[in-house]
């Protein structure tokens, strides 16, 4: 277990210099004058232009500019926006939002997901199956965007459920609507993935001699198949947190969420390219590290991976 | 597929020839027409209404994106302020938009942005990815261990998150910029895929046949691998088709995808935004467009998913 814990961390290492190197080059190195870039639309006054170049030290050569970039996100420093906030005190007010309607939304599709999956893979082929199965793709063929501002006009503008949009210090049934749009998709997915492992492991060697050996068909498909089927869920679910943040982007954006998305969000309207590239640093950051807890999830959960 | 023995000093297994009677092998009638994995996917494919019907919503697309005039004969971009949203009329079917374009047109000349980002984005990503997972998956050892950590460096970017990270920086957005911004963070998945379907041909017997008659490397694998590892990749790049077009929406949504100079239906939905509490319609008629299209190209992907993998097909 140790060595496998270890061997994953080593390999997080080189993803983790790529992937910024990645987001760094795509923003200096591409061609064109980066700063003028940063500043969209907007004319730039050369002061500003000088202070910018400065700041991201345009004028050592790539590496070392670069490394002063790693060298900020260690020591949690990722400037200032446009309006002179440090970024990093934003994301601070920002992210406990996002986590809670992530939460949410994470709830939603792991309840309903696996329920509605359990029930489809027991009876595979049925009606119930069929109907649910092209559902979930019509959920995932929607856009989100498409998705939130339906939900907003219909629950909050025509019937008048909820607010059409959320206000600051979010309580929980604010984020309830938003949260929903934003797992709708991901609750397709859970869908899809816990039916089709059910619908396998139905068929298991093992599922079949608890069934013989006179087991009540309630504690075979609850104990044995659905316990089994469940690994996989749960991987995608913990990977999904992290994607989920970087979801939110749009969801919050309608929904009005002050959350890590809707700053993402206003930081693209107003085209602020130095706090974009911060926020996308830090959810990319999150995603990785999402992705290395729940590999290490996956060892403790199927011990036949650590031997591999 | 069956696990074969290798016996030492024996490289490949060889069937001892009593378990091959060769009077089974001479039954078989030479005449009857071979089920090849292709021919048996398309006998299935063609009966069924999850193939048909996005096929053929995907063929009117492409006919409505080639020849936007057959369908329409009014100026997307033509402005009558003095009827901005007027509802549906004589020649004016939908009505007009905040703006005074008519909301049908804008509906059909939108089409040709969707589906050409779409196939653009899908045709450089399936080369690319293909090109580097076949590579990876088939040659192994360094080869391998050096494609995967640069196909995990791009994994670890969400798709949306890094196309605004690119495309916030370009200047002179287009439907070549837009598209190869979201192939350079879509062709690591059909590169992963790839790769582990070649691992799965590469250990079939008839690959080590072709190698043992002394067919080179790159032969085989463009002969004999490629052609059998092609089933998922063509499925992912189907439903990548859906993704791709729903990410440039979601862009063109954002502002930062394709410019308002470009007919296209993410534009419009952000345009009819600040209307939608009064006149959700507008908002309507380019997000149903739009799902429809995105969903089409995903029920054809789960449509040939079925019909290419024998191990799930329901007899």
């Amino acid at each position: 277990m140790g060595w496998y814990i270890g061997r994953r961390l080593l390999q997080m290492v080189p993803v983790f210099f790529g992937a910024t190197l990645l987001i760094y080059a795509l923003v200096f190195l591409l061609p064109g004058d980066p700063i003028l870039a940063l500043f969209g639309e907007r004319p730039a006054s050369p002061a500003a232009v000088a202070e910018l170049r400065d700041r991201y030290n345009l004028d050592e050569p790539f590496i070392v500019q670069y490394l002063l970039f790693i060298k900020g996100i260690f020591t949690l420093d990722f400037g200032e926006s446009f309006s002179g906030r440090p970024v990093i005190e934003q994301l601070a007010e920002a992210f406990p939002v996002t986590i809670k309607l992530a939460l949410i939304a994470l709830a939603i599709e792991a309840v309903f997901g696996i329920a509605f999956g359990f029930l489809a893979g027991l009876r595979r082929g049925g009606l119930f199956d069929s109907t649910v199965l092209f559902l979930s793709l019509v959920v995932i063929g929607i856009p989100v965007f498409v998705l939130g501002f339906t939900a907003q006009y219909l629950f909050g503008v025509k019937w008048g459920v909820v607010d059409p949009t959320v206000g600051g210090d979010p309580s929980f049934t604010e984020l309830l609507l938003p949260g929903a749009v934003l797992g709708a998709l991901s609750f397709a997915y859970v869908l899809r993935l816990t039916r089709n492992s059910v619908a396998e492991a139905l068929s298991a060697d093992h599922v079949r001699t608890a069934t013989a050996k006179g087991l009540a068909r309630p504690r075979v498909v609850t104990v044995h198949v659905l316990r089994n089927s469940l690994i996989p869920v749960v991987t995608f679910l913990g990977a999904d947190l992290g994607a989920l943040m970087g979801g939110a982007l749009v969801t919050e954006g309608i929904f009005n969420v002050p959350g890590v998305g809707r700053l993402l969000y206003q930081a693209v309207i107003r085209s602020e390219g130095p706090t974009v590239v911060s926020v996308v640093t830090v959810l990319v950051l999150v995603y990785l590290l999402a992705n290395l807890v729940v590999d290490l999830l996956y060892a403790v959960l199927d011990p036949r991976i650590r031997y591999v | 597929m069956s696990e074969t023995t290798v016996r030492p000093g024996q490289e490949h297994y060889v069937a001892p020839l009593d378990t091959t009677p060769l009077a089974a092998v001479d039954a078989v009638d030479e005449s009857t027409p071979s089920a090849s994995l292709w021919g048996d996917a398309w006998k299935q494919l063609r009966r069924r209404p999850l193939f048909i019907v996005p096929s053929l919503i995907i063929v009117l697309l492409v006919v409505v994106a080639l020849f936007p005039s057959l369908f329409t004969s009014v100026n997307p971009r033509y402005q009558e302020l003095a009827r901005a949203l007027e509802g549906g009329s004589q020649g004016h079917p939908l009505g007009f938009t905040r703006l005074g374009t008519d909301v049908y047109a804008r509906l059909v000349h939108g089409a040709r942005a969707s589906i050409s980002v779409g196939l653009l984005t899908t045709a450089i990503v399936v080369v690319v990815g293909g090109v580097v997972g076949a590579l990876a998956g088939f040659f192994g050892g360094w080869i391998d261990a050096l494609l995967s950590r640069l196909v995990d460096m791009f994994f670890a970017l969400p798709l949306i998150l890094g196309a605004i990270v690119m495309l916030q920086a370009l200047q002179g957005r287009n439907v070549w910029t837009v598209a190869l911004t979201l192939s350079l963070f879509g062709w690591p998945q059909v590169a992963r895929i790839m790769r582990s379907s070649v691992l799965q041909v590469r250990g079939n017997e008839y690959v080590t046949a072709a190698k043992s008659l002394g067919l080179g490397r790159f032969s085989t694998l463009a002969r004999h691998v490629l052609p059998n590892a092609l089933g998922p990749v063509i499925v992912i790049a189907t439903i990548s088709l859906g993704t791709f077009i729903a990410a440039e929406a979601t862009l063109s949504f954002l502002g930062i995808g394709l410019p308002s100079s470009v007919v296209s239906w993410g534009g419009d939905i952000s345009n009819a935004v600040p209307s939608v509490r009064t006149d959700p319609w507008i908002l309507l008629w380019p997000s149903i467009a739009l799902s429809v299209t995105v969903l089409s190209f995903l029920m054809l992907g789960d449509a040939l998913r079925d019909a290419l993998d024998p191990k799930g097909r329901t007899r």
